[in-house]
């Protein structure tokens, strides 16, 4: 990448570590020099994702995290701050996908996507915001991962679409309640790339379809968001940027 | 800044280099390593710019350029192209507004906003995209619009227009153009301090204003650079058609 940027001294926390996109992202904030904790359910993912950016030189720790519970979630930072130090970084990345038409939807299926997708990006925010606040003085950056499907419908991801738009809603809350400590919170929105969620519909002759109505009838990877990644997490290159909604989706919405 | 960008190789074109955002961008770019091509009115100015960049070990050259003059346009996208090889980068900078209430505003002030925000920037973007398509080898176009172009201001209603103009065309143009690998996307900066508001901004009245931003801040021209070297750069492959606001929380 011709884009870099020098995140040593930055703890950053990211959500939904353990695959797609949060494992990519630790993954990326590490090689440029933030000490990363990797919150996510599951345990054994995590710990191969610990290990795999102490290999590469990086400083890393697992942190047992369900962003529905808020004690989990206080829990979690607990241990980020006394094995890391104060975080200064949070990827508010996890979330959860379902296909389902509207009238189909169960209550079940609603409460799963919103709970995680929305309620656990409050909570997280939430818990961050306090300890950002409270040390005061420090930068604060949290990225809130939303995704295109914020602006634009799409058939059989009501709920998912929802809690995207929720996001983006959110983020622009908290940069107008926070912008006075110091802390940018802005809203990532990919396209559609491919990770383990994706990629069994888009490896379809369907999803092929899909694919070639897009303007460059191609689909990326999770590194095709490294660069907005790099710059929302810096401590001064993104200053100025706080409620933004930021698209990195190739044209596919245009 | 903890950031880097290594545009060594590829060839910038600025309009409205000779001053504010557009003199900045042409020093950050080439402090990067990009050959600019800095254009305006005011041929000393940029003059003064060009041998500042050279001064510094950069690259760049001066070229006069009105934007509401389509003809002045082509000639210097010429010259840029033949003094300095293919345009990479084209940062549609150059602006003007006049303050005035709707029903103050005449008619030669709404079409000089509009000829030189958004008449200007689409001959000047589709001269550049056509070399672009010709050469095949994509291309990179930062549109600098303004948060004005998605909220209401007082006594900027053609500016805002303009600006709302502006999101339009690079939305457009990125869709035509994605198959040519040209990437369009749009800058919509907040208020940010310059030397030609700077005495506003201090004033009794300029202060108010500052102080009822959720920040009390305005940017800084640096604030700017971060995200313009990386839509200028490789790193930003993916994004076509955004709109990215860069404002402090000011709107909100």
């Amino acid at each position: 990448m011709s884009f870099t940027c020098d995140l040593s001294g930055e703890v950053a926390l990211v959500t939904g570590a353990s695959s797609g996109f949060g494992r990519h992202f630790a993954l990326t904030l590490a090689a440029n020099g933030a000490a990363i904790a990797a919150a996510g359910r599951s345990r054994d993912r995590l710990s191969e994702l610990v290990q795999e950016i102490e290999s590469q030189g990086g400083r890393a720790v697992p942190v047992a995290m369900d962003v529905t519970d808020p004690e989990s979630v206080r829990a979690g930072f607990e241990v980020a701050e006394i094995e890391l130090g104060p975080v200064s970084v949070v990827v508010n990345n996890a979330g959860v996908a379902t296909v389902h038409m509207v009238a189909d939807a169960t209550e079940a299926d609603y409460d799963r996507i919103l709970d995680t997708n929305a309620k656990g990006v409050f909570l997280v925010a939430q818990e961050a915001g306090k300890h950002m606040i409270k040390r005061g003085h420090k930068s604060g950056r949290i990225i809130n991962v939303a995704s295109i499907s914020a602006f634009k419908a799409a058939r059989q991801v009501s709920t998912y679409c929802m809690s995207k738009a929720a996001v983006t809603s959110l983020t622009r809350t908290l940069a107008l309640e926070w912008a006075p400590y110091g802390i940018n919170v802005n809203a990532l929105c990919p396209g559609v790339i491919m990770t383990e969620m994706t990629q069994a519909f888009y490896n379809t002759p369907h999803g092929k379809d899909v694919i070639k109505r897009w303007p460059r009838q191609r689909i990326s990877d999770p590194s095709s968001l490294d660069g907005v990644l790099l710059l929302l997490a810096s401590p001064d290159a993104s200053s100025f940027m706080t409620g933004s909604m930021i698209v990195v989706d190739d044209g596919q919405t245009l | 800044m903890s950031i880097s960008c290594n545009l060594d190789g590829k060839v910038a074109l600025v309009t409205g280099a000779t001053s504010g955002f557009g003199q900045h961008f042409a020093r950050t770019l080439a402090a990067s390593g990009a050959t600019v091509a800095i254009t305006g009115r005011r041929g000393d100015r940029l003059d003064e710019l060009q041998a500042e960049i050279e001064g510094k070990g950069g690259r760049a050259l001066g070229i006069v350029m009105d934007v509401m003059d389509p003809a002045s346009i082509r000639n210097a996208v010429d010259v840029a192209e033949t003094e300095l090889g293919a345009i990479n980068v084209l940062v549609n900078n150059a602006g003007i507004s006049r303050e005035r209430l709707i029903v103050d505003v005449t008619e030669e002030d709404y079409d000089a906003v509009l000829d030189t925000n958004l008449k200007g920037p689409y001959i000047l973007a589709q001269e550049v995209g056509r070399r672009m398509i010709e050469r095949g080898e994509g291309g990179n176009i930062i549109n600098i619009a303004s948060m004005m172009a998605y909220r209401p201001y007082r006594g900027l209603s053609a500016y805002g227009m303009s600006k709302a103009g502006m999101v339009a065309m690079t939305r457009c143009m990125a869709l035509e153009w994605a198959r040519y690998n040209i990437n369009i996307n749009t800058l919509c900066p907040g208020y940010v301090e310059t030397d030609m508001n700077s005495e506003y901004f201090h004033s009794e009245k300029g202060l108010k204003v500052v102080n009822s931003f959720p920040g009390k801040a305005l940017g800084k021209l640096d604030d700017l650079n971060g995200i313009l070297l990386l839509l200028a750069s490789d790193s930003a492959e993916f994004m076509t058609g955004s709109t990215i606001e860069i404002d402090g929380g000011q709107p909100l």
